[in-house]
């Protein structure tokens, strides 16, 4: 019994609706409707995002500090920007960040390349490796940050006695995120371990993307495998590993989590990434301001690499 | 003195084809990635001062030109 002008409460679902609230909704345009259903997510949106970040770009152009709200706000106009990008502290900061990014990214791409070609030859027992592949990408940064600590541990850790085993040093005899030099390969290596899966699958969808019909036209005119790896494949493939590419080094130059878990930034700053830099300057130090110019000067480079994602996938889906 | 609707004419066909949204966009995008570049290079604290300004730049270009004709 749905009548609409029914006096009684009428259920839809599990929702029971007053007969005068239908009316009204039901006297709304399609585009009114669209508005009443988009609001609650664009009211949210700003609340969350805009405001935020607004707010965030104001602040960097005082000397607020949040540890002391109540002290008078001065304008310092872009006094903190100059000072950021002036400072070879940061300076330092982008220059580790840079390296854990670029070997990162390279490790990962030629291992995550590697292991789609593989899987894509569809051998014996090939769902299951995915599977076994895919397991460190499922697996949360915090969990990975703590496991690994305890494999890089100098006396009791996996990772030595493997490296012990494979080059006759001492397990003992090095540490992994005590030491200058290898520490940065320490982070390095764990996010290569978590995140080539992950290359994996977006490069194994660019090879099944290629059509067969062109690996047969090759073998008629009797190109060798090497000639189509490089004419057919690779071509064909790249779009989708420069996908790969930028989507890990977007999500790299913003790396934090897993970095803080396993060195905190250590020894000295040797493992200080540009958000760790940060984290420091906005929770250690309070300088709110400071700490939001530079925040500021991240997410610019983050949302340009952004663009530049979004065209490369523009490009990936035309095809 | 009649144009023809293919007629080239002089220093238009180059505006006509750089100011469209492929090439801008290719252009804004170079200049993001060097701004980027410049943001993490090693060799040069001048560069790195003015790494911000080149991606901002890039990427307010970008967002203009992305609203240009196809």
């Amino acid at each position: 019994m749905n009548d609409l002008s029914a006096p009684s409460r009428i259920t839809y679902g599990a929702v029971l609706v007053r007969p005068a609230v239908v009316r009204r909704i039901r006297g709304l345009s399609d585009k009114a409707l669209a508005w009443l259903f988009i609001t609650p997510t664009m009211v949210l949106l700003l609340a969350i995002n805009i405001f935020p970040l607004i707010w965030t770009i104001y602040l960097s152009f005082t000397n607020y500090r949040a540890n002391r709200p109540n002290a008078p706000v001065k304008w310092l106009g872009i006094d903190w920007y100059q000072t950021i990008l002036t400072d070879p502290d940061i300076w330092a900061a982008m220059q580790v960040t840079a390296h854990f990014v670029f070997w990162t990214v390279v490790i990962e791409t030629v291992l995550g390349f590697g292991l789609a070609f593989l899987i894509d030859k569809k051998f014996r027992g090939h769902g299951v490796w995915t599977t076994i592949i895919l397991l460190p990408m499922m697996l949360s940064p915090a969990v990975v940050g703590n496991f690994w600590t305890f494999l890089y541990q100098p006396q009791i850790g996996l990772f030595n006695y493997v490296v012990a085993f494979l080059t006759g040093h001492p397990a003992s005899s090095f540490q992994m995120l005590g030491d200058v030099t290898l520490s940065p390969w320490a982070i390095v290596i764990v996010d290569a371990w978590m995140w080539t899966p992950y290359v994996m699958l977006i490069c194994l969808a660019g090879l099944r993307s290629i059509p067969d019909y062109i690996y047969e036209a090759a073998e008629v005119d009797r190109a060798s495998k090497w000639r189509q790896f490089w004419s057919i494949t690779l071509p064909m493939a790249l779009p989708f590993i420069m996908l790969a590419v930028l989507f890990r080094g977007i999500e790299n130059f913003k790396m934090f989590d897993m970095v803080n878990l396993l060195t905190g930034g250590g020894p000295g700053s040797t493992t200080e990434v540009a958000s760790i830099t940060l984290k420091r300057a906005a929770f250690e130090s309070w300088r709110t301001g400071y700490s939001s110019a530079f925040a500021i000067i991240l997410f610019v480079t983050v949302f340009g690499l952004a663009n530049i994602y979004v065209k490369a996938l523009n490009r990936v889906k035309s095809r | 003195m009649s144009l023809d609707a293919h007629t080239p004419m002089p220093g238009r066909g180059f505006a006509d084809r750089i100011l469209r949204r492929g090439p801008l966009e290719a252009i804004a995008t170079t200049i993001i990635a060097a701004g980027v570049v410049m943001l993490m290079q090693p060799f040069s604290l001048t560069l790195y001062s003015w790494s911000f300004a080149t991606t901002l730049f890039g990427t307010v270009l970008f967002t203009i030109v992305s609203k240009v004709r196809e």
